[in-house]
């Protein structure tokens, strides 16, 4: 499982390779989640509708490694855009990965375009 | 650099070295600490909550790190083994050798095992640490494999009843064995000791008084006791909790003046006979008392602090020992001196059997003062009577009113407000911690929360028996300060569930974006957003389909999340009643789509392990069979189980089948603050436990009872009787109204019973309310209702009917692949995740 969770990285604007096109903008619920497979890994992607933002993390939930996170309720804390795991609501930063409940948890972001009504992920490989 | 060594990182260990290091001359100290434990000190007041959190983590007063970032040195797993007054040095049990200037014994006790023969045989056990818990634990469970479920636990005080109820939770028959004629000897009376009795056998464990153990039976294991009575009970295994026996063997050794009985000597500045070393917490024997309670370790730890750092602190001459606890379910308390009568004291007495209540306060002769009691099973009024006991503050006229409140007119507490408590009186005793302290953190601008209060002052830390004082202190201090106290939902909305409730309506808000920007502000959470849906279905009946987005992640793809991310599926099974057709149907869909199936504690059948886009495809499939969605993933109305009935049951009295299929029709699909369940039940044998949910009804001669306000669950509650002896019609014209009032009015996730524990009047207000219309609401109450119920739709009929609805059940945007991760392994001749 350990092996799973380090095949996440987080990818920041100028490390990526791959711009991908995971699909359309109205293919994606607003202010909530949706999830998009890249190889052989699964990225949830958000619509923050409220203030035209896109985030985009892994799927898997650090916790307890289950595929679950684009199915997460999404909200802010302070000002920073998050996400609450389905399972145990764990809470993270889409901002920089962080965990917002007080562990060491920690996910990894990709960074999202938006280019004519479609979105695309930015992958390092 | 002054060497000091702590020997112990038990609680009060921790609190001396927690003490040492806020200290502004903490500099000069080196501080070394041994544990004999494998962890750092962890809270052994809530030992027993171990096995429902199976960690040790959230126990710890501090984990590893926070010595570390106070420069402590903490060895664990080490034991001391010698004290060398004269060279002023300690010894390890790895023979090296360590030099102090001051040296603090924290070394605890150890509990007493009497001198029965056969105690070393394997099945007994003690109760103090982790380990012994994960022991009995194992213990236990080999037991239960082999078909054995007895337990016995020898001890009927505070400790033991705690651990009886251990081992009950652990799935063992327990009994407990006390020598004295009454439990709790040492805290309570007679009276109150019967109460507390019949209340523990009422949860099935047994208590066998003035028993006097004579031999533990058995070869190697244990199987039974043998008493000097002569009779012997069966039992597996053993827990004995028979008091405590401090840890001076150290002391002892190195010549320190001990107590006959054990523990060592200290004075009012916690020194014992040989300067520079101190002893503290449950092995110091102060004024010839051991106490086994953390309130006097702590300030014990204190004053030692204040001592080795130049002060002059000493321990108060007499030391209160007044506890307050909740004992197998039951709230117990006593405080000041329980048993005091004489000719200058009047014990004033409330027994309430039916309710299992008893109340006694000591008051002098003159009606002055208060000096002592006991309250069982209900011991709400304890924090009020401790501070008037130990403040000295002059009673009411009426002395009984404290414990049977006023019943003219609305008088208020005797206590009035807790502002009205002198500045020195203490509210939190396990830390010390004043009336003073707690609101000069606001006054003095440091604190400006509950929340910040408790970080800075540390006040209800420890066992939170003080909490509610300091709630209401802190509220009412900043109230007096002009500062508006507010139960809001969350950081987006400045608002409690009910005002919001009310505004929506008001203002004819219609969605969760237009709430956020005419009540809220940023993005809402996972907090509000369902509290915002569950109003707006409350209100206009709208299902989980409309605002998709905002509702709970459950509810948002109208199933059940599982452990490995799949769904479980649990179409209405109504009153619990259902033919062989659909029981052929649910059969075959369930091996269509390979799904594990078993009865729920609801009385239906749940589908578990379904793929999120194969739930529209197993939902057709049902509702073509005539099936409806179950709401098992709601907020809502669950299930109104039932029992068979007069139709069938030698005993039944009305038709409780037709009675319950009727309501839950009635109610399907109602959202509500919590969940709501139902019951109904043919007689008072009570099959259906309609008395553990939140409504209950029950047939009787001439109609049927009304039960409010149950639940099951991790506190359970029995409902309470609202209206008896109801017609079909007004049964249901009060339920109509009870469950709309509570809808109105709860906060988020509060089920009924928590609910009505906070109602202003309790019960006697809700009857008024429900039955005699005392707001003048009830009619609107009753079409608001109806109203709700005219407009139910099943959301998954209304999911599968709607592409636009269907677009959320797929696991993937860009993909119609399944979710490649999902791992499921063989059980029994089903299937089941991975395990974690
Ligand atoms: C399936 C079932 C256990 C079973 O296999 O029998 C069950 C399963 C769950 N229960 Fe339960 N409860 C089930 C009957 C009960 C009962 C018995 C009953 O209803 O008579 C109780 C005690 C009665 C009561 O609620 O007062 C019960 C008390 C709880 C509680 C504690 C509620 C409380 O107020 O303390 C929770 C936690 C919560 O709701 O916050 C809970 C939560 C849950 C959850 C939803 C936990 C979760 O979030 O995953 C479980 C998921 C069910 C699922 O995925 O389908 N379940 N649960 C039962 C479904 C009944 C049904 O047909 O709908
Ligand atoms: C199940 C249970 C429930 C309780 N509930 C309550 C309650 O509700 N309210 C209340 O006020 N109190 C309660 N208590 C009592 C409370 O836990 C004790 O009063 C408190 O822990 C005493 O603290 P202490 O530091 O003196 O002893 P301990 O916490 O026992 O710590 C002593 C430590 O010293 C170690 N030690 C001993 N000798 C050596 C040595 N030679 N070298 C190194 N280390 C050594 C021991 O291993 C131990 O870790 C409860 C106790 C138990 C067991
Ligand atoms: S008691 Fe209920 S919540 Fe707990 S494991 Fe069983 S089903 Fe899940
Ligand atoms: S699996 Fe995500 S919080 Fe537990």
């Amino acid at each position: 499982m350990e092996e799973l969770l380090k095949t996440y990285q987080t990818v920041s604007d100028h490390q990526v390779l791959h711009w991908i096109c995971v699909g359309g903008v109205s293919d994606f619920p607003e202010n909530a989640g949706g999830c998009v497979k890249y190889k052989s890994k699964q990225v949830a992607v958000f619509h923050f509708e409220r203030t035209q933002s896109w985030y985009a993390c892994q799927n898997l939930c650090p916790h307890k490694m289950e595929m679950v996170l684009s199915r997460g309720m999404t909200g802010d804390a302070a000002g920073i855009p998050k996400v609450a795991c389905p399972l145990h609501k764990k809470t993270f930063s889409l901002q920089d990965g962080k965990s917002l409940s007080g562990d060491e948890l920690q996910i990894a972001t990709y960074p999202v375009r938006i280019e004519n009504g479609n979105v695309y992920i930015g992958f390092a490989d | 650099m002054k060497k000091v060594i702590v020997i112990g990182n038990g609680m009060v260990g921790y609190k001396f070295c927690e003490k040492l290091a806020a200290n502004p001359l903490r500099d000069q100290f080196d501080i070394l600490v041994f544990g004999e434990e494998p962890r750092p000190a962890y809270d052994r007041v809530h030992l027993s909550e171990y096995f429902s959190l199976k960690s040790a983590e959230p126990l710890l007063l501090a984990p590893m790190a926070w010595y570390q970032e106070n420069r402590i040195e903490l060895r664990t797993g080490e034991l001391i083994s010698e004290i060398d007054v004269s060279s002023k040095s300690v010894l390890t049990h790895k023979n090296q050798s360590f030099d102090y200037d001051y040296l603090i014994l924290a070394t605890g006790s150890s509990p007493f095992i009497p001198p029965i023969q056969g105690v070393s045989k394997t099945g007994v056990f003690i109760y103090r640490t982790i380990e012994d818990l994960e022991a009995i634990e194992e213990y236990a469970k080999k037991l239960q494999a082999k078909g054995k479920f007895r337990a016995a636990v020898l001890g009927g005080g505070l400790l033991g009843l705690e651990a009886a109820n251990a081992t009950k939770e652990l799935g063992m028959q327990t009994q407990v064995i006390e020598f004295a004629p009454k439990l709790m000897p040492r805290q309570l009376d007679h009276t109150a000791s019967d109460l507390l009795r019949a209340k523990i056998e009422s949860m099935d464990i047994e208590i066998l008084l003035g028993k006097n153990s004579k031999e533990i039976l058995g070869e190697e294991e244990m199987t039974g006791i043998l008493f000097q009575d002569g009779s012997v009970l069966d039992t597996d295994m053993l827990v004995i909790s028979a008091g405590i026996r401090p840890r001076d063997e150290l002391a002892v050794k190195a010549g320190i003046l001990c107590g006959n009985r054990g523990g060592v000597e200290v004075n009012r500045k916690m020194e014992t006979s040989e300067p520079s070393i101190f002893a503290i917490g449950e092995v110091a024997l102060y004024n010839q008392m051991i106490y086994g309670l953390v309130a006097p370790g702590y300030e014990m730890a204190g004053v030692a602090v204040d001592q080795i750092t130049g002060g002059e602190k000493l321990m108060s001459p007499t030391i209160d020992m007044s506890t307050k606890l909740k004992l197998v379910g039951t709230e117990v308390a006593s405080f000041g001196d329980p048993f005091l009568e004489n000719d200058e004291v009047i014990a004033i007495r409330y027994e309430n059997k039916q309710k299992g209540i008893y109340k006694r306060i000591n008051i002098s002769k003159d009606g002055s003062r208060l000096l002592g009691g006991i309250l069982v099973g209900d011991a709400s009024d304890y924090n009020q009577l401790f501070q008037l006991y130990l403040n000295e503050i002059k009673l009411p006229e009426n002395a009984e009113d404290l414990i049977l409140g006023a019943r003219e007119g609305e008088g208020g507490s005797a206590l009035g407000s807790a502002l009205d408590l002198p500045d020195s009186a203490q509210i939190c005793s396990c830390e010390s911690v004043s009336k003073g302290d707690i609101c000069g953190a606001i006054t003095s601008g440091k604190s400006s929360s509950l929340k910040e209060v408790i970080q800075c002052t540390k006040a209800s830390s420890c066992c939170g028996g003080c909490k509610p004082m300091v709630t209401e202190l802190v509220n009412e201090t900043l109230k007096s300060l002009g500062q508006e106290v507010k139960e809001t939902i969350c950081e987006h909305f400045e608002y409690s569930r009910q005002e919001l409730y009310d505004l929506v309506k008001i203002h004819k808000i219609c969605t969760y974006n237009e709430a956020l920007d005419q009540l809220g502000k940023g993005h809402g959470c996972e907090v509000c957003k369902p509290v915002m849906a569950s109003i707006f279905a409350s209100i206009f009946m709208e299902t989980a389909n409309r605002q998709v987005t905002i509702q709970d992640s459950n509810d948002r793809f109208l199933a059940n999340i599982q452990r490995n991310g799949t769904y479980s599926v649990v179409p209405r099974v109504p009153g619990g009643e259902i033919t062989p057709e659909k029981l052929v149907v649910l059969g075959e869909v369930a091996k269509k789509y390979d799904l594990y199936t078993k009865i729920t504690g609801g009385q239906r059948i749940d589908l578990f392990g379904a793929e999120l886009h194969h739930l529209p495809l197993i939902w057709k499939e049902l509702i073509d069979a005539g099936f409806e969605s179950g709401h098992a993933y709601g907020k809502s109305l669950r299930t109104v189980k039932s029992c068979v009935g007069s139709t069938w049951c030698r005993y039944g009295m009305h038709d409780s089948v037709s009675f319950a299929i009727r309501i839950e029709e009635r109610y399907k699909g109602l959202r509500s603050p919590h969940k709501l369940k139902g019951g109904v039940s043919g007689c008072i044998r009570e099959c259906a436990e309609a008395r553990g949910k939140d409504f209950g009804i029950i047939a009787v001669e001439g109609g049927w009872n009304l039960y409010v306000c149950g639940n099951g669950g991790a506190n359970p509650k029995h409902a309470v009787l609202l209206a008896s002896q109801l017609d079909d019609e007004t049964c249901i014209k009060y339920l109509d109204r009870f469950l709309m009032y509570y809808i109105r009015t709860a906060a988020p996730l509060m089920r009924t019973a928590p609910w009505l524990e906070k109602l202003d009047g309790g019960l006697d207000y809700l009857k008024k309310v429900v039955i005699e219309d005392s707001l003048g609401i009830a009619e609107e109450l009753e079409s608001e209702m109806q109203g709700l119920v005219d407009h139910y739709a099943c959301e998954w009929k209304e999911a599968i009917e709607n592409p636009e609805m269907m677009k959320r059940f797929k696991h993937f945007v860009n993909s119609d692949e399944s979710d490649d991760q999902l791992v499921f392994v063989p059980m029994r001749e089903q299937k089941m995740p991975k395990p974690w």
